[in-house]
């Protein structure tokens, strides 16, 4: 059998499998997942209405002011007319029907919904976005330099540094500047010529500063357990009430307590990727670390993380609207869904349209990314994906 | 080895005609196995030989029962125990059959064994449905198991779980499990794959007295030419889903005649290709979905010839009795080319 | 063993430690006081103020008021800024009456979720299984509030029974069973409403472990067997997909206090959550840490009780 023979055999057009890139494999997967394509859909219908919603009722002279009060309009059902002749040309709705209805101040619940609408996608989006790109720093740092040591000396300044902060924000302005200042101090000095010559020559007594003491992997992770034992509905609850009202508070304050799973998922991922051989290849070919971190590994730890995202949006939808509901958060005039659904439940039997329309909105918006997570969860599962 | 048992006429225990094994999605349809053809007498060990992917374990699931399904369907054939069609039985019927009349053997002792059982408890199991034994006998009949397999100090296993064993004993006490209710047929599917070669040998060498002692036949699915050549009376080959040779074992070892069973051969490093190079299968296995057309193997066949693309090649027979699917080394004509 | 007990009773004991300073910390560095919360109130002289501001440390340094937080908690003594009642009392009294709701609602979840998700691996694919999954995502997604609504007005509209509240209103005279069916009734609600969620996540988590565990290889050797179907599944598959499950009866014990607080502000029960919520509404400080602190207490028992029960039940682990 000579080569040539043997390639000539092989040269014979041999049928294979057709070649798919990465995201026709995707595309071809999710299709067949009819609840996570409904999910997309009416993610995608929502979005529209968001961002339409935003424009038509902000500016000067919206189409659709939310804020518009017709006191002699009030409770009136969905799909009514108005009835006031009273009405400026300006107040009437537009197509001559309140769509949704009226509260009871006469707004427009239509408009309304609109403005909610904004105020969610924003809401989700935003704090998901906080809490993911904490939990991929913090996740990453524990994977990846884990085993690192830190020195005594670097606890000691981030403790007069959070000290300084601390005390500064509590109002005791003149201790905690004092604190910032040594600690930054300090910090410019540790990395200064002069001090990196002195750290050699460090006298014995001040030698226990050098000492090692924690893992990085150590003090995050007990961090995320620190984090843990809060309950976060009520944290999130208290940390809210005991700031200025603001849509913003709302937003980073989900964020910030919400991280810990997405940590742990990319701790994990990280750890078993650093061990494969790709990694090590990698490395062996002298590839900076932080080229190896963002060309080789987050991409093969996103998957899990994106799921999480979104389910995460879900959630962050489900706290603002519990949050609204609960009377904090977004200030009045502002229209959210969770505050017209409060603002209703007063009147639930005479005007239920005020309970269920932003009732069955939420449960709509945050099932579509329910349904829609789940089903990136099942397509991006290379143990599930087998099986089909 | 039984050599000479061969000639005389046998009771057939198992046989397996055109047996077809589909896989299939929205998209595409993995013909698995494509019409599969063989039989195992009583007190033979057969062999089915082939790389992996080429069907030789699904065929041995189906013929069980034991395939998921979805997405797996058995498309096609008949399969005999005994006289009665295994196919045609609902999961209960086939409940009888299976671990009773019929034990297996699996590849990976460590995952096939339940982690949260001990090695009693599972071995007690199928004397308890089946034979429906008091305790008293079922733990002296445990003991006994334990012991034919060569397990040392049974008393103490019995109450081990897997992981407390190593993965010769994991591997005899699986053997063990699949001998419980004294079976007239043993499928091993790559029994010793995931085992040390020293390991290897000494459950070969199990199986080959067990199956002695007890008169059964043994259906054993390998890759490994090396096993096959110690243990089989007769062997079929299988490419793609389909049976490409078959024979008594040393006869297709010794003088293989498709073209596929003389590569596989071929690779294998032996004393006497010292200091050449050593020979590999141009081309990879075709994806069960989309085979190419006439011969599965003609892509990578150094004998292939224009006929082979288009015409599916049936079985023929040599002169020596050997049988392959392969009318160009048989040396027939275009029009003898029919399906067999 | 013991070591293993004793490491991680130091490791939860150094955990609560910083538990108590973060949310020390969080509370008080937040901007506003107590003592500012009601500035129109005429009684809210600065002389009160100061004498309140003294009463309770305020003046102090925060490291001062923590250590005399603490002290208070661990001794018993601390007292409500609103009512000057010891906390622990307050929170005895409301405890009992959360207790029952999350006794009923684990107890809904837990046998309503298994049977469900069990049926659901078995027969995934078919009808009872998608049903099952949407009528789950349904229950994840539906905000908690918005259907107390819902489940208001039917009941309220189909049985006639009163339903806001721990009892009715001037049923104190009544013979005991209607008391009795009263209490039931007041009680349905809320507790299926915990259970909600709780069923929906836990019955997914059920169904996937349980597929998870169908497709291991000992499922087909236990098939191979020729053990009937009901084995198979119950008892080889089962039995290990309920492994992760014994963590989680450690895991639910935070829910006591969690998850209640919408709920039972909506049916005004006089529990936990609405003690918490109130506390928040009030900036009763020493309430909110109290409670934060009893929390973290549950989760950190709550996690060692499901290790110490992980390493009994399954084999595979020996320390």
């Amino acid at each position: 059998m000579s080569p040539e023979t043997t390639s000539r055999a092989f040269g014979l057009e041999e049928p294979a499998a057709p070649k798919r890139t990465r995201f026709e494999e995707f595309w071809r997967l999710f299709r067949r997942n009819r609840m996570a394509l409904a999910g997309l859909v009416i993610f995608a219908f929502f979005f529209g209405s968001a961002v339409v919603g935003w424009v038509l009722t902000s500016g000067n002279r919206p189409l659709f002011d939310p804020a518009l009060v017709r006191l002699q309009e009030k409770l009136r059902p969905p799909l009514a007319t108005p009835q006031a002749t009273s009405l400026k040309p300006e107040e009437r709705p537009v197509g001559g029907r309140y769509l949704f209805g009226t509260d009871d101040l006469g707004r427009d619940v239509f408009a309304r919904m609109l403005q909610g609408a904004w105020v969610s996608l924003t809401v989700g989006f935003v704090a998901v976005g906080i809490s993911v790109a904490i939990g991929i720093f913090m996740g990453g740092l524990a994977g990846f330099y884990g085993d690192r040591r830190i020195r005594l000396e670097q606890l000691l300044v981030t403790a007069v540094l959070l000290a300084g902060a601390s005390l500064l924000t509590a109002g005791w302005r003149a201790s905690g500047a004092w604190m910032l200042v040594l600690g930054h101090a300090w910090l410019f000095w540790s990395i200064s010529p002069w001090g990196i010559r002195c750290r050699k020559s460090l006298p014995a007594g001040l030698r226990f500063l050098r000492k090692n003491t924690l893992m990085v992997d150590t003090l995050i992770m007990r961090f995320v357990d620190i984090m843990l034992c809060f309950p976060s509905f009520f944290l999130i609850l208290t940390v809210v009430a005991l700031l200025p009202a603001s849509i913003y508070n709302i937003m980073i304050v989900i964020g910030l307590t919400s991280w810990e799973g997405t940590a742990r998922f990319v701790r994990a991922e990280f750890l078993s990727l650093r061990e494969q051989d790709f990694v090590s290849a990698a490395k062996a070919l002298g590839v900076g670390n932080l080229r190896v971190i963002f060309r080789h590994m987050v991409p093969n730890a996103i998957a899990p993380v994106l799921v999480s995202a979104t389910l995460g949006v879900a959630s962050a939808i489900l706290t603002e609207a519990g949050l609204s509901f609960l009377g904090f958060g977004v200030p009045p005039p502002h229209a959210t869904w969770g505050n017209i659904l409060s603002d209703g439940k007063r009147f639930i039997f005479d005007a239920p349209w005020l309970t269920f329309i932003p009732g069955a909105a939420i449960l709509i918006v945050v099932l579509s990314f329910n349904l829609f997570g789940e089903g990136l969860r099942d397509i991006l599962n290379p143990r599930l994906r087998e099986r089909q | 080895m039984n050599v000479d048992a061969m000639n005389a006429p046998q009771e057939v225990v198992l046989s397996v005609e055109g047996l077809r094994v589909y896989f299939r999605n929205e998209e595409e349809v993995a013909r698995a196995v494509d019409g599969v053809d063989f039989e195992v007498r009583r007190g033979e060990t057969v062999c089915l030989v082939g790389e992996s992917g080429c069907g030789k374990t699904v065929s041995a699931l189906a013929l069980l029962g034991l395939l998921p399904r979805p997405p797996g369907e058995i498309a096609g054939g008949r399969v005999r125990f005994c006289g009665d069609d295994l196919l045609d039985r609902d999961e209960e019927a086939l409940q009888v059959v299976r671990g009773r009349r019929i034990g297996m053997v699996f590849q990976e002792p460590l995952t096939s064994l339940n982690p949260v059982f001990t090695i009693g408890e599972q071995i007690a199991e199928p004397l308890r449905v089946h034979l429906e034994l008091p305790e008293s006998q079922i733990r002296q009949r445990c003991l006994q198991l334990l012991h034919d397999v060569g397990i040392d100090s049974p008393e103490q296993r019995l109450a081990a779980y897997p992981h407390q064993l190593s993965g010769g004993q994991r591997q005899r006490a699986m053997i063990a499990m699949a001998l419980a209710c004294g079976p007239e047929l043993i499928i091993a599917d790559e029994p010793t794959t995931a085992l040390d070669v020293t390991v290897q040998a000494q459950i070969l060498s199990l199986m080959n007295r067990l199956q002695h002692a007890h008169d059964m036949s043994v259906l054993y699915i390998t890759h490994d030419l090396g096993v096959v050549s110690q243990i089989a009376d007769r062997v079929y080959v299988m490419y793609a889903g389909v049976i490409v040779e078959t024979g008594a074992a040393q006869p297709v070892l010794r003088n293989p005649r498709h073209p596929y069973t003389r590569a596989l051969l071929d690779s294998l490093p032996n004393r006497r290709k010292r200091g050449r190079r050593l020979y590999s299968i141009p081309g990879s296995v075709p994806h069960p979905a989309y085979k190419p057309a006439g011969c599965p193997f003609h892509p990578r066949c150094p004998r292939a010839i224009d006929a082979c693309r288009e015409h599916f090649p049936g079985m023929c027979v040599f002169d020596d009795g050997q049988v392959a699917r392969c009318p160009v080394a048989a040396g027939r004509k275009l029009t003898d080319w029919c399906r067999s | 063993m013991l070591a293993f007990i004793g490491r991680s009773v130091i490791q939860k004991i150094v955990t609560l430690f910083f538990v108590s300073v973060v949310s020390f910390a969080i509370i008080h560095i937040a901007p506003g006081e107590p003592s500012q919360v009601d500035p129109l109130n005429p009684k809210f002289t600065p002389e009160m103020v100061e004498r309140f501001r003294q009463a309770f440390h305020l003046d102090r340094p925060l490291y001062v008021q923590y250590a005399f937080f603490y002290r208070d908690l661990l001794t018993g003594n601390t007292v409500s800024w609103k009512d000057n009642q010891p906390v622990l009392h307050k929170i005895g009294e409301r405890f009992f009456n959360s207790l029952p709701l999350f006794i009923v609602g684990t107890l809904i979840t837990w046998t309503v979720s298994f049977p469900v998700g069990i049926r659901s691996a078995i027969f995934r694919g078919g009808a009872y299984d998608r049903s099952a999954t949407l009528l789950s995502y349904v229950l994840i997604s539906i905000p908690g509030f918005f259907f107390a609504y819902m489940l208001i007005i039917f009941v309220v509209g189909q049985f006639q029974v009163p339903v806001i509240g721990m009892q009715t209103f001037g049923m104190t005279d009544t013979p005991w069973f209607f008391r009795l069916n009263d209490r039931l009734w007041h009680m349905l609600l809320p507790s299926m409403l915990g259970a909600t969620g709780g069923i929906a996540v836990l019955s997914r988590y059920v169904r996937s472990q349980m597929l998870e565990v169908e497709n291991q290889d000992y499922v087909r050797t236990a098939r191979a067997k020729g053990l009937p179907w009901e084995m198979v599944h119950y008892k080889h598959a089962l039995r290990n997909a309920l492994l992760p499950f014994v963590t989680m009866f450690g895991l639910i014990l935070p829910g006591l206090i969690g998850g209640s607080v919408i709920i039972e502000s909506i049916f005004s029960w006089p529990g936990l959550g609405r003690m918490a919520y109130e506390a928040i509404l009030a900036r009763d400080y020493p309430v909110i840490l109290t409670i934060n602190f009893i929390a973290a207490v549950l989760v950190l028992i709550g996690t060692f009780v499901s290790d110490i029960l992980y390493v009994i039940v399954d084999p595979r682990i020996r320390l």
